[in-house]
């Protein structure tokens, strides 16, 4: 109880009204695809689960039940039958929730998902459903963001596409057990390290690119032979429905799974015990999750975000720099981004002119009017709209807007704000912002922008754009942060050698590439010996000659140890 | 909460013996007992060199102490001075205050650090052996070679590496990024907590510091209260080995390490059980702290009859009794064998355990007693246990003054009963049997994941199938325990066998963060990138990004001519 509670009353401050609107139900995408094969495993899930979902289907009819919400109305329960009925849903959700986990070890168990051509497979459906289903794609993003087709297809698609491409073409490499060399105290031995999947793992992604980083875990999980289930957000209801329906069609249901829903129907799923769970979004619920996978010594990957900074010298080419920070900043999902830059630092002399280089290519990019542009995607809902106002309108802010700032509430539209010299106290510059306002703080020397990043919780990504070597260098040994970038912004991720991942705040674990395999894999450690070269020196009754030879031999003094031996035999 | 466990108010702060006193703070444990225990620390306190602070803080103990003694006669219960929140908080605080100095980043002081340790397991190497002996009587050659020896494998690697493991990692960047380079960099985490048991209390303690200190982290070690000689030749050594701004040793048992874990952490090394390993766990995802667990389970030892049964025999004896008497987290829990096989099995086992341990295995030397009381009645009652007690092939003596167990080998006890539910940790080793040697899989995986999986067996497709299908922390084939000292592999659990890996590099690695870097000029800007976006740049970004040299050269002709 005391754990939906919490579950609920963060979400409900994280996600706000979008979950008002969310109806849906907890969906247990069953077989249902194309393939034949899985229509017995459907018929049983079917036989066992017909009544329970028919029961959760009346409860639907209370669409305001959930307990955030009498929360949010502060008032005292006033339908038991409310009460009761959430009670019965919960049970229900979890018993739902428990038997999808006990389907999927029991597909896991089989053996089924480890073998390379089941992975293979898998891999490919989602490469072609990418290219097949990219006009739904870029639909249900319009609808959920109205995300531009440009960003979709960049940020989405391609490197969905991106990430199951490569793991084909390596998979086979990243299989391969990899051999290391054993040490003198066991001769004579080999050894390997052998990558074996965890089990069934939970992925629970977040809306504001609803689709990648839905599937991007999906597909380090498959790749390293789990059974998957993935809980897309309720809060881009658009995709989330295009995924359960699309990965119905097109991947093996017998062992990957969407389950749709919001706080009732993820508490109940993370009752469960997951083999790994992977999270993107909040600090705050990313500790609910932890705190749900240490009932059961789940590991979990936490993907989170953070404020951060963009340090900009003033030997930069300003206009190439003041491109890259809009491209990272409004050009991603307008700001909604884990990487987006959240801050600007640079010293007093240059802000001014980086104000106008800003001013000039926002005005290229998005035009005189930008809350008409196409190219910039809303607000994700009202809950968020109301957020970014209440930063923006704050006494000690509103007068530091420089640039931009209009709203339209109708629109969820916010057009690109820059703020200049907002005090350190602000409410602004104490949370993510995650929207289309970027504060600029000024210092003296640039050097300072070290001491003003170190004094916040370590972000997801730091981003400097500077032509000196010594200031890079320094940068590197002294900031903190998931990951680094150099006169560009988000662009990282982008590269799949690098991993990806926070540290601190901003979260635990990274993957990307085959740091994605390595995530989802166990990495088993594998001795072999033969019988042959026992030296009886390591059995007891341990005489002192054999503690000579020993202490000899460890402390590697050669002679010793023959010694040892002479004065033995 | 047990007085027993809390072991006479250990809870002293091992920077060094003359401060210890000045760290205390008093609060009244609601437990019963008498206050005994606050007199003897009264006295410890007056009777130590009084310098003003000491002095000023004695005087202040003094009249706590009046209250606490009212406050104790009425509620009848027992005074302790315990490590608390506050003291913790603070200690924090001093160790991010020498980390954020930078000190501890610099390769000099990781090497410092480290030669000083190595110095220290050489100076100390009679001490330690001591303490040993007085918490586990461990015999001096399995203190050497598995505590000692071992440690200082660690170090000695560390301290030849750490220079190339210190060094960024250049990767290779994507076309999508050209012109561009990459590299990983490993930084610190930051002020670590390193929680050990008492079963390898020196080495367990610190081998994973050794990786804290090479990844230039400030380190702050818990050692177990239930090894108590060594928890307080830890404190004291590291007092007088390593900097103390950024190294410390906090002693005590569950009132001081809830203190520590109240406190934010950069990352949780904790080495014990699985129930402790879910509390730690849940207290780190308050701070969003990353955990290594390195907890047990049972593992088993999958004995195929192919052998060379006088090899396998010994292997198995010296993983199980000679590794601390069986309380160690990789020694065999039970075996598996076939019903044919079992007999003579049972009869070479019989055989050289007289020859290592003789016709009295209570008596030897070279046998680790049962750690205490609590553990020698859990390991009598599984023994006791109805289905269980006439299952005993061999041993069975036991010893309660000196807690000692003599090894013992019962054959087929139920998998339901008690010793097969939970992980034995002691010298009793259950020979289960089955029809097909294939059997066994089946039922390791249908236990929890252990930390580790034995086979003995000559036949290649049964290694190849073992290794396939058989999931636990490490496998080894035709050997017990020896993966361990291999430092190119990762020893750590999976499941319910624990989380992360250490050992060797992976000691390095997972107390450091691998921080992406991607260093781009602000030459070659594509304004395909940027806003408006025309279908023009679609085009060539969609052509771009699947490959397609043709649709680049079509969406750039379509595009300029537009």
């Amino acid at each position: 109880m005391l754990f939906i509670a919490g579950i609920s009353s963060s979400l409900d401050t994280m996600s706000g009204l979008s979950i008002n609107n969310n109806l849906f139900a907890l969906h247990c995408r069953v077989g249902a695809g194309p393939a034949s094969v899985d229509r017995a495993l459907r018929n049983r899930f079917a036989n066992n689960s017909t009544a329970p979902l028919q029961k959760h289907q009346t409860h639907l009819s209370f669409p305001y039940h959930h307990r955030y919400w009498r929360l949010l109305c502060s008032q005292p329960c006033s339908a038991t039958l409310t009460l009761m009925a959430e009670e019965e849903k919960k049970t229900s959700d979890i018993e739902r929730a428990s038997l999808l986990v006990k389907e999927l070890r029991e597909c896991f168990d089989s053996g089924k998902t480890r073998s390379y051509q089941w992975r293979v497979t898998q891999l490919k459906s989602i490469a072609k459903m990418v290219e097949e289903r990219e006009e739904d794609i870029v639909t249900a993003l319009l609808k959920d963001l109205s995300k531009p087709e440009m960003e979709t297809f960049v940020s989405e698609i391609s490197m969905t596409k991106g990430s199951c491409k490569l793991a084909l073409k390596e998979l086979n490499h990243w299989m391969m057990p990899e051999k290391v060399k054993t040490s003198m105290s066991t001769f004579p031995s080999s050894a390997e390290i052998v990558s074996e999947p965890l089990g069934v793992v939970l992925v629970i992604s977040t809306w504001n690119y609803p689709f990648l980083l839905s599937l991007d875990p999906v597909i380090g999980a498959i790749a390293s032979g789990n059974a998957v289930v993935l809980k897309p957000s309720e809060i881009a209801p658009a995709t989330s429905s295009l995924l359960a329906k699309l990965l119905e069609e097109y991947v093996d249901n017998s062992a990957i799974r969407v389950v749709e829903g919001a706080i009732p129907e993820t508490s109940a799923l993370l009752e469960q015990k997951w083999d790994k769970i992977f999270y993107t979004g909040s600090k705050r619920v990313g500790r609910i999750v932890m705190a749900a996978a240490a009932k059961h010594l789940t590991p979990v990957i936490l993907e989170l975000g953070g404020k951060n900074p963009a340090v900009v010298d003033s030997n930069v080419n300003l206009q190439v720099a003041a491109r890259r920070i809009i491209a990272g900043k409004w050009g991603c999902n307008n700001g909604q981004a884990c990487i987006a830059p959240d801050y600007i630092i640079t010293t007093i002399d240059f802000a001014p002119k980086l104000i106008d280089a800003l001013r000039s290519e926002l005005k290229e990019f998005f035009g005189e009017e930008p809350m008409e542009s196409k190219d910039i995607s809303r607000i994700v809902n009202l809950y968020h709209f109301t957020r970014l106002k209440n930063l923006m309108e704050e006494d000690k802010v509103f007068q530091k807007i420089v640039v931009g700032g209009q709203i339209d509430q109708n629109q969820l539209k916010i057009a690109p704000a820059i703020l200049l010299d907002i005090p350190e106290d602000s409410q602004i510059m104490e949370e993510e912002i995650f929207g289309p306002l970027l504060p600029i703080i000024t210092v003296e020397n640039l050097k300072d922008s070290f001491a003003v990043i170190n004094s916040r919780p370590k972000p997801l990504a730091a981003y400097f754009f500077t032509d000196n070597e010594k200031l890079k260098k320094d940068f590197v040994e002294n900031i903190s942060a998931g990951g680094i970038v150099f006169n560009d912004t988000i662009v990282h991720v982008t590269v799949s050698t690098l991993p990806f991942g926070g540290v601190g705040e901003s979260g635990m674990g990274s993957y990307h590439g085959k740091f994605s395999f390595d995530a989802f894999s166990h990495k088993k450690a594998v001795l072999y010996r033969s019988f042959k070269g026992d030296s009886s020196t390591r059995y007891p009754p341990y005489t002192p000659g054999k503690q000579r030879f020993l202490k000899s031999f460890l402390n590697g003094d050669i002679l010793g140890a023959i010694f040892a031996l002479v004065g033995w035999s | 909460m047990l007085p027993t466990l809390f072991n006479e108010n250990k809870c002293r702060v091992g920077v060094g013996v003359g401060i210890q006193n000045q760290k205390f703070s008093i609060s009244i444990a609601g437990v019963g007992g008498s206050s005994t225990p606050v007199q003897k620390k009264a006295e410890e306190s007056n009777t130590t060199t009084l310098t003003p602070s000491l002095l000023s803080s004695s005087v202040a103990f003094l009249t706590l102490l009046e209250v606490v003694r009212t406050t104790a006669s009425i509620m009848g219960s027992e005074a302790q001075k315990v490590f608390d929140a506050k003291d913790a908080s603070s200690m924090l605080m001093e160790l991010r205050g020498t980390f954020e100095t930078g000190k501890t980043k610099s390769y000099e002081w990781r090497v410092s650090q480290l030669k000083s340790m190595l110095k220290m397991t050489e100076d100390c190497e009679k001490e330690i052996v001591d303490a040993l002996h007085s918490d586990l009587s461990k015999s001096e050659l399995e203190s050497f070679v598995y505590e000692i020896a071992m440690l200082r494998s660690s170090l000695t690697l560390t301290l030849k590496e750490l220079n190339r493991w210190m060094m960024s990692e250049k990767v290779k960047s994507t076309i999508t990024t050209f012109p561009s380079s990459a590299e990983i960099v490993s930084e610190p985490l930051g002020v670590v907590l390193v929680i050990s048991a008492w079963n390898y209390p020196f080495l367990l303690s610190l081998d994973p510091v050794v990786g804290a200190i090479a990844a230039g982290n400030a380190v702050v070690l818990k050692p177990s209260e239930i090894a108590p000689a060594t928890s307080s030749v830890l404190a004291k050594v590291l007092g007088e080995y390593m900097d103390s701004s950024a190294i410390k040793v906090v002693e005590g048992a569950v009132p001081e390490t809830s203190a520590l874990l109240e406190q934010k952490w950069d990352k949780i090394c904790y080495t014990g059980n699985g129930r402790v390993g879910r509390i730690i766990l849940a207290a780190a995802a308050k701070h969003l702290t990353p955990v290594l667990l390195e907890l047990g389970g049972k593992c088993p030892v999958v004995v195929d009859s192919d052998i060379n049964i006088k090899v396998t025999t010994r292997r198995i004896i010296v993983g199980k009794w000679g590794c601390n008497n069986g309380q160690a987290c990789i020694a065999p829990d039970h075996i598996i064998t076939t019903k044919d096989y079992a007999p003579k099995l049972v009869d070479a086992l019989k055989l050289e355990l007289e020859k290592f341990y003789g016709k009295d295995p209570l008596n030897s030397e070279d046998l680790s007693r049962v750690v205490n009381s609590n553990h020698f009645s859990r390991l009598t009652k599984l023994l006791d246990d109805d289905k269980v007690s006439g299952k005993i092939v061999h041993g069975g003596q036991r010893d309660k003054t000196n807690l000692r167990i003599a090894p013992t080998i019962l054959l087929d006890v139920p998998e339901d009963s008690r010793i097969m539910s939970e992980e034995i940790f002691g010298p009793l080793l259950p020979i289960l049997t089955v029809d097909k040697i294939e059997d066994s899989f089946h039922m390791i995986n249908s236990k929890e994941k252990p930390l580790a999986a034995y086979l003995f067996t000559n036949k290649k497709k049964l290694k190849e199938q073992f290794v396939r299908n058989v999931c636990a922390g490490g496998l080894l084939i035709n050997d017990i325990a020896l993966h361990l000292a291999v430092p190119t592999l990762p020893f750590g659990g999976v499941g319910e066998s624990g989380m992360g890996s250490y050992h060797g590099k992976f000691s390095f690695d997972a107390f450091s963060h691998k921080k992406a870097v991607l260093y781009r000029s602000f030459a070659g800007d594509a304004p395909a990138r940027y806003p408006p976006y025309s279908p023009g740049k679609l085009r060539l970004l969609k052509a771009l990004l699947s490959g397609s040299i043709f649709g680049i050269i079509r969406a750039l002709l379509g595009w300029s001519k537009a």
